[in-house]
């Protein structure tokens, strides 16, 4: 084995682990917006990680592995904030309400806004 | 369609030439000679003819402070997300499962729509928070374990760090 072999490998069980509990998250948190949370930030570093390891295994034999790798880093970390917040904004839109667990009733200034969207219209 | 001045110009042609042939390569997937000569060809006419269409990168190249900025604010933005990742590793893996969720509301100082669009993707990918709605300059923003529903003390605690930067580079 080589160096970059190991070095390679560790960052794609370091990424594997981090997609692992992305899916852990999803499956304990109570709600979807909880879920989303869980579900972007881990799956956008597992990933990350993931595909950077594959670039530096194949460094020894062609490095435009790496590059490519890069590239596709960089649509990563583009498209994935956006998709979670397209999701969260059309859950928000069709009133799933965050699940809340505190008394505090101001916790949701989304509502507000929305209410006063339809009022408008009406 | 704004007036453009000569500098503007030009770093949007450099800017728009960059990220073509970055698309370019990636959907050629060679680096062979005369694959990148043709992709720098057609990329530069591309980008050329497009001066006036993609204006959203009216950030001055030329000026080298901002480039500066730009590589300190990906270090930050960096560091948050490992941030980010840890503390969600933490709340999953505690039995208790420590949340206290809500959807807060604070304004913004950026005005343009993409200083806006960078802002709102690094707080998606920060510690516990998911942006759910940009309207003006009124940032919605789901909170995982909410501080406070203060408008101003929940600007300094999300968006404060970032913002420092991003108005310096936009």
């Amino acid at each position: 084995m080589s160096l970059f072999e190991i070095i390679g490998g560790l960052f794609i069980v370091l990424g594997s682990i981090f997609l692992f509990l992305g899916g852990l998250g999803i499956f304990r948190m109570p709600d979807v917006y909880n879920r989303l949370q869980a579900g972007t930030k881990a799956t956008t570093l597992g990933a990350m990680s993931v595909i950077f390891g594959v670039g530096i295994i194949q460094l020894e034999n062609d490095w435009t592995w790496l590059l490519k790798a890069m590239i596709i880093l960089i649509f990563i970390a583009f498209s994935n904030p956006i998709s979670s917040h397209a999701l969260a904004r059309a859950m928000c839109k069709g009133k799933a309400y965050p699940f809340i667990k505190s008394k505090d009733k101001d916790i949701n200034a989304y509502k507000e806004f929305i209410d006063n969207q339809k009022m408008e219209e009406e | 369609m704004q007036n453009l001045t000569l500098t503007n110009k030009l770093s949007n042609f450099i800017v728009n030439w960059v990220f073509l042939m970055l698309v370019w390569i990636a959907f050629t997937s060679s680096f062979a000679t005369h694959e990148l000569i043709v992709g720098a060809l057609t990329t530069m006419v591309i980008s050329y003819l497009s001066i006036r269409l993609f204006t959203c990168c009216t950030i001055l190249i030329f000026c080298p402070v901002k480039i500066m900025y730009m590589i300190w604010y990906l270090v930050v933005f960096l560091i948050a997300l490992i941030n980010s990742n840890l503390d969600v590793a933490r709340r999953v893996l505690s039995p208790a499962l420590p949340i206290n969720p809500g959807i807060v509301k604070f304004k913004t100082k950026l005005t343009t729509n993409y200083s806006k669009m960078v802002l709102a993707n690094s707080i998606t990918l920060t510690p516990g928070t998911l942006t759910v709605d940009v309207v003006d300059d009124t940032f919605y923003v789901h909170w995982i374990d909410v501080k406070t529903t203060n408008p101003e003390e929940a600007y300094t605690e999300i968006a404060e760090r970032f913002e420092k930067i991003l108005l310096k580079i936009f």
